[in-house]
């Protein structure tokens, strides 16, 4: 299976404290993954260096058949070339509809020119109408994404990033404020887009993470600590270490 | 605001029908128009004086501006004060042009005495003296090379404008320059340019500015009356058709990405959308805009001067849609129309002194005052402003937005329990 | 009538009198250089009198400078019949008159046989300027410092030489060195003996006085010259460089009768005009006219009908040009003199640039102080606590008016300025407290809107200071002990009032950084800046900290106000004079960082300055490109000089 993501030997400091370090990690193209590690074990710094918020000091991030560097690209560019983010709090437009959030994520040219003469076209509107349904939000199209409740905003944010229509999915605390219901919900959607593409879930919760049933990777410190299935990195002494031994 | 139909079904109605707000105020737009013109003396009755046609539409010239303003403040979160700068441009622009011509009629007929018939070069001469004798010079600076062709001095009331944002929208947009660093910057460049126009060398006679432009070369035969209105009518026909083109711009998907940079513009680079391009297309946009109301507004105020370019100019436009209303395009024009026919009314000395028995109160002196403390006002207690008030009698209603933000900084309709 | 018959009696005694006692001394030296200018000294002509003042100067007789001295008082008088020149003085109707050799007293005389000297201004002064050198000599030192004050206004060839002739019985050192300096410069100026001029001139090497630069320059004064060949030790110069342009070489050519005079252009009209018949020129239609080649072509037809002179061509031009040599030549003085003071100027170049260099950076330094002083309350508000006050300005105004008002009180001008400094602190905190409550505290976190309602604040301020005090300029003047300046050489100097400022700027640094590092208010102000949840869970009260913070950060400015005042004009516009530049100087420096601010300050002044140096005319100009500039720089520091990095910068 060739691999869709190659980060090697990455490190970025922050005056002087260094958030990661020297971390090696890869994904293939249609692969489920789930990060752990406790607080401060560098799992936001890792999403923001592969999504271009924050370029590290050393190492290469390689992406794609034809590998391209990730790190001379912009936070759009790396977005368009198929790279889908979930923020941890829910960042939609509040402002907007729910029918305006989901047709602004809709992939489509995003140059200002052709989105300025963009008319949303029936393909278009059905494909928006689908995802609604999917997440759950069909009745509530026309309502300002304001007035949604936390985990209406939370699905709205998934289906945003599904219309994206993302090579790799990269969600960082998806369960949070979830009832199991939803849990149950969220885990079948990541489950489903990782059959057509690359997902990173970045989970506190081990309950959650057992029922992606998928490989692990612990991070610590900055770098990888442990990687393989949740059993086998439950069982290793080190990460025992870093979880309970604080 | 306007009103996009969620449920989606293609069909596609006329634009105008679609936002009925667009259309009411064109035809509010037309119908003042005809009033105008029939109250007016040029073409009507008379019973409007010229002068005050003048300043309606100089008004309608600046509520231009203010929907440019609207567009890159209000619905993109840009808080730029430097949009009266390019406004300047476009006076200078077309200034430069009819002083041309003007002089130019002026200096044949007297050379057309002479025993010789002139050269060129005698004509150029002339003119040239004639144009920069107050600042001590007798040639024309580089920057007067195209004065003498009106199509190439129309294309520079567009052009001009338009490199300028561009480049200086590249410089600042492209280094992350957002919030009020960016609005410092912008107030940094209208101030440069003041003081640039200010130096005699500048080529733009000084502190002199361009005067006389009230005077259409060509057109001597036509009285002010009449020209007034006509200006009246090209102002109002700008108003209309930006009005048109700036609802056209913010209903559609251009609308929403432009909302969703104010509200969250690093969401919006996650998505996938080059926000900096985005940026640069409304800040140059809007600066065209702003040109072409510039080019209308000078010949009928007559003179230009470095002061019009000042940095305050631009906060007072800041002020217009902030009062009016910002984030919907009708009350960016309500509130450059209120504030401005309101400030010429105090600062003309129309309004009556308020005695207060040990003072009293002149308004010519004390219109700023109670302008600044009423803006202070708006901005706590009504932060829609007056487009606040419309709302109350139309249906559709915005959220309760509690006085959030509406700027980048911090991302519109917050919610508190995401940030405890 | 009795008294007046006795009087005539005495005056006709009297006067019999003088004609025998007059053994005049007629042949004494002194009477006889006066009798051998006579006819000069009697017409009295500025045009003609030099030979006999200089004659007298430098006859080396002690008596000359009393016969100067009282020939300037308008008391030399001259006999009409003998020609003889005596002192005298009006007395009792008569003339009391005195012999020029010695002064001795010769009897009272009749008026009417005497001519009385009247030299006009122009000639009491040349004679002003012979009297100097005996000044020189002088017993009392003071006169001599006067006299060598007025050689170093007006020199003259003559003062050299008795400028040498005083050095040697000079004793007081003080003056002998002034003495021997002066002499040097005269040597330079004046000295006939080449070698001499050399000598002087490589003693001054490295000198950066004015008068030194002074002496030197007229020696390396050139001009461009013409000619077959040239001459040595000139240097030829290139036609159609900057120095000699074509064309100003051509009319040098005409000027020097070497070549046709050109026709103007003015002139091929005038002659057109002049040759009209009926509707033509020369057979050509007037109407037609209307460009430069067709009435050249005209004038031409005209030329060659010997009705006016021929048109020169611009081949013909360029020929003539080729015929000759342009060259520049020392006119000042002989060549080895000239190159002399040509490398000592030269050196004194270099040295001067270094020096202008140091006085640059002292008036940067005080600029940049004056915008750190502006800036340094935005440091507060802005940079600690994040708030955009666009009233800024106004509160530095304030602070200037109040300084103003305490001066119409307080006459005294060192009290008062004492009194005003801790006045201007209470008004603009009393003023940035109210604002804090009434307007910011409910706009945290929406700067923007932050920024338009502080800038009504300011509109409101400034038209409100406008109603108060008028639209002029208001003094506030420095106490006199910060009249003057700091001189440290002719070039470098430093006026008190901008080291007061540097040094005010430099003891708000220090309580700044005392404040903010060293007492609890300081730490409750990071601790709120940071995390106002967290410092309010521990009993801090962050309303009350953001108040005082705010009212500190304006006081400030108001305090800036009274010094700027001092150095400025005090006007209800001073404040938006400052606010972009305070702005930039935060912005440029980096935002929360005094240290950056204080940078941000030094760049910007040194920016200003240095601009300014490059464009000295045109102070709008430099203002323009440094903005320009920090538009710039802003591209590749876009979080300033000292940048915060990390998650910290994020906040």
């Amino acid at each position: 299976m060739s691999n869709l993501l190659e980060v090697s030997g990455v490190s970025v400091s922050f005056d002087g404290f260094k958030a990661i370090n020297n971390l090696t990690f890869q994904i293939g193209s249609t692969e489920m993954r789930a990060v752990i590690g406790p607080n401060g074990a560098g799992k936001t710094t890792f999403m923001d260096i592969l999504t271009g918020k924050t370029k590290p000091d050393e190492g290469h991030v390689y992406w794609g058949d034809k590998p391209v560097s990730l790190l001379s690209m912009s936070e759009s560019q790396i977005a368009r070339a198929g790279v889908g983010r979930k923020f941890q709090r829910p960042t939609v437009f509040e402002d907007q509809s729910v029918q305006e959030n989901l047709m602004l994520a809709l992939k489509n040219n995003r140059g200002p020119l052709a989105v300025l003469r963009f008319h949303p076209s029936r393909r278009d509107h059905e494909q928006v109408a689908k995802l609604a349904d999917e997440i759950g939000l069909a009745k509530v199209m026309s309502r300002k994404a304001g007035e949604l409740s936390h985990g209406q905003k939370q699905w709205l944010e998934i289906g945003m990033l599904l219309a994206q229509d993302p090579r790799l999915l990269l969600v960082d605390e998806p369960a949070a404020g979830m009832t199991p219901a939803e849990r149950e919900h969220t885990t079948e959607i990541l489950v489903e887009a990782a059959k057509t593409r690359a997902v990173v879930v970045v989970e506190h919760d081990m309950e959650f993470v057992r029922r992606l049933n998928c490989k692990v990777t612990v991070l610590h410190e900055g770098s990888v600590l442990a990687e393989g299935s949740l059993d086998h990195v439950t069982r290793n002494e080190k990460v025992i270490e870093v979880y309970l031994g604080r | 605001m306007v009103d996009i139909t969620s449920a989606g079904a293609p069909t596609r109605k006329p634009f105008v029908m679609r936002y009925p707000s667009v259309a009411i105020f064109l035809a509010i737009l037309s119908l003042f128009t005809i009033c105008v013109t029939v109250l007016g003396e040029g073409f009507g009755i008379g019973v409007v004086s010229t002068s005050f046609i003048k300043t309606l539409g100089k008004t309608l010239c600046l509520c231009l501006a203010a929907l440019a303003m609207d567009l890159v403040w209000g619905y993109t979160g840009i808080l730029s004060l430097g949009h009266m700068a390019f406004f300047g441009i476009g006076g200078y622009a077309i200034g430069m042009w009819l002083m041309y011509a003007r002089t130019e009629v002026i200096v044949r007929e007297s050379l057309s005495a002479a025993a010789l018939p002139p050269t060129p070069q005698e004509i150029s001469d002339g003119i040239a003296t004639q144009i920069f004798g107050v600042v001590g010079a007798s040639e024309f600076p580089p920057v007067w090379a195209l004065a003498h062709s009106l199509p190439l001095q129309m294309a520079a009331i567009v052009i001009v404008p338009g490199l300028l944002a561009l480049v200086f929208g590249w410089l600042a947009f492209r280094s992350r320059v957002t919030g009020v660093y960016l609005s410092i910057l912008t107030q940094a460049m209208t101030l440069a340019l003041s003081l640039y126009l200010f130096q005699n060398d500048s080529g733009l006679r000084g502190n002199n500015g361009l005067s006389g432009l009230q005077n259409l070369p060509g057109l001597e035969a036509v009285p002010q009356s009449q020209i007034s209105i006509l200006f009246f009518w090209a102002s109002a026909l700008a108003l209309g058709l930006g009005y048109l083109l700036c609802a056209w711009v913010v209903s559609g998907k251009f609308g929403s990405v432009m909302r969703a940079i104010r509200d969250d513009e690093s969401r919006v680079r996650f998505l996938g959308y080059s926000v900096e391009a985005y940026k640069l297309f409304v800040f140059s946009f809007t600066a065209v805009i702003c040109g072409i109301a510039g080019a209308l507004y000078y010949p009928q105020a007559g003179i230009i001067n470095p002061a019009e370019v000042a940095p305050i100019a631009s906060i007072y436009l800041a002020v217009w849609v902030a009062i009016g209303g910002r984030g919907r395009l009708y009350g960016a024009v309500i509130g450059a129309a209120f504030v401005s026919l309101l400030s010429t009314w105090f600062t003309g000395g129309q309004a009556p002194d308020v005695s207060l028995g040990f003072f009293t109160i002149q308004w010519v002196d004390w219109w700023t005052i109670l302008l600044g403390l009423s803006f202070v006002a708006v901005t706590l207690f009504a932060p829609k402003g007056i487009g606040g008030l419309i709302d109350r009698f139309t249906e559709h209603r915005s959220p309760e937005r509690h006085g959030a933000d509406l700027g980048p900084d911090a991302g519109a309709l917050r919610e508190k329990e995401a940030l405890e | 009538m009795l008294f007046m018959i006795q009087r005539a009696l005495l005056l006709l005694i009297i006067l019999m009198a003088p004609t025998l006692v007059s053994a005049q001394s007629a042949d004494a030296p002194i009477q006889l250089i006066l009798q051998s200018h006579s006819e000069a000294i009697v017409k009295s002509s500025r045009k003609t009198i030099g030979p006999a003042i200089d004659a007298l100067a430098q006859s080396g007789l002690p008596e000359a400078q009393v016969v100067l001295e009282r020939w300037q008082a308008k008391e030399m008088w001259v006999n009409k019949e003998s020609g003889l020149f005596v002192f005298a003085v009006k007395a009792n109707g008569g003339l009391q008159t005195f012999d020029v050799s010695d002064n001795s007293e010769t009897g009272i005389a009749d008026k009417k046989t005497f001519k009385q000297l009247k030299p006009n201004s122009g000639i009491r002064s040349m004679i002003a300027a012979a009297l100097v050198q005996f000044q020189l000599n002088d017993p009392i030192p003071e006169n001599r410092q006067t006299a060598l004050t007025a050689i170093e206004r007006d020199a003259q060839p003559s003062h050299l030489i008795a400028l040498r002739g005083s050095l040697e019985g000079e004793e007081d050192p003080a003056i002998r060195l002034r003495k021997t300096r002066l002499e040097r410069l005269l040597t330079i100026r004046f000295d006939e003996d080449e070698a001499a001029r050399i000598s002087a001139i490589e003693g001054f090497d490295g000198d950066l006085s004015v008068e030194v630069r002074a002496a030197l320059n007229p020696l390396i004064a050139t001009e461009i010259q013409v000619g077959e060949v040239v001459p040595e030790g000139s240097i030829p110069v290139e036609v159609g460089s900057d120095e000699l342009t074509e064309s100003q070489a051509y009319s040098f050519l005409v000027e020097n009768e070497l070549a046709p005079a050109t026709v103007s252009p003015q002139a091929v009209k005038e002659t057109l005009i002049a040759n009209i018949e009926g509707t033509a020129v020369a057979g050509i239609q007037v109407a037609t006219l209307d460009d430069v080649a067709a009435r050249e072509t005209a004038y031409k037809l005209l030329a060659q009908q010997g009705l006016a002179d021929p048109l020169v061509t611009n081949a013909q031009k360029a020929a003539e040009i080729e015929k000759h040599q342009f060259f520049r030549t020392y006119v000042g003085a002989s060549l080895p003199v000239a190159l002399a003071a040509q490398a000592a100027l030269d050196n004194i170049e270099t040295q001067v640039a270094l020096n202008r260099t140091a006085d640059l950076i002292l008036d940067a330094l005080s600029l940049g102080s004056i915008y750190f002083l502006a800036a340094i309350g935005l440091a507060i508000t802005f940079g600690v606590m994040g708030v955009i006050n666009m009233a800024h300005g106004e509160f530095i105004m304030m602070g200037a008016y109040t300084g103003y008002v305490v001066q119409l009180f307080i006459p005294d001008f060192t009290i008062s300025i004492l009194v005003a400094i801790p006045s201007a602190f209470l008004v603009t905190f009393s003023a940035g407290v109210a604002m804090e409550r009434l307007v910011i505290r409910w706009l945290y976190h929406r700067p923007l809107e932050t920024l338009l309602a502080t800038f009504g604040v300011s509109i409101a301020l400034q038209q409100l200071a406008k109603n108060i005090f008028g639209t002029q300029a208001r003094p506030l003047t420095a106490p006199a002990w910060l009249d003057g300046s700091f001189v440290i050489n002719d070039i470098v100097s430093i006026s008190y009032i901008r080291i007061a400022i540097f040094v005010l700027a430099l003891i708000f640094l220090a309580l700044f950084l005392f404040v903010m590092n060293r007492t609890r208010m300081g730490l409750e102000v990071r601790a709120v800046t940071q995390n106002p949840r967290m410092a309010a869970s521990m009993g801090i009260n962050p309303d009350k900290i953001n108040m005082l913070t705010f009212g500190f950060g304006s006081g400030i400015a108001g305090i800036a106000g009274v010094a700027i005042g001092l150095y400025a004009k005090v006007t209800s516009e001073m404040g938006s004079d400052y606010i972009v530049q305070s702005f930039m100087t935060v912005v440029v420096g980096g935002v929360g960082n005094i240290w950056g601010t204080l940078l941000g300050a030094t760049m910007v002044g040194t920016l200003q300055k240095g601009i300014e140096w490059l464009n000295p005319s045109n102070t709008l100009a430099a203002q323009t490109y440094m903005i320009l500039f920090i538009i710039l720089f802003i591209q590749f520091r876009p979080r300033g000089i000292i940048a915060l990095k990390g998650r910290a910068a994020e906040v």
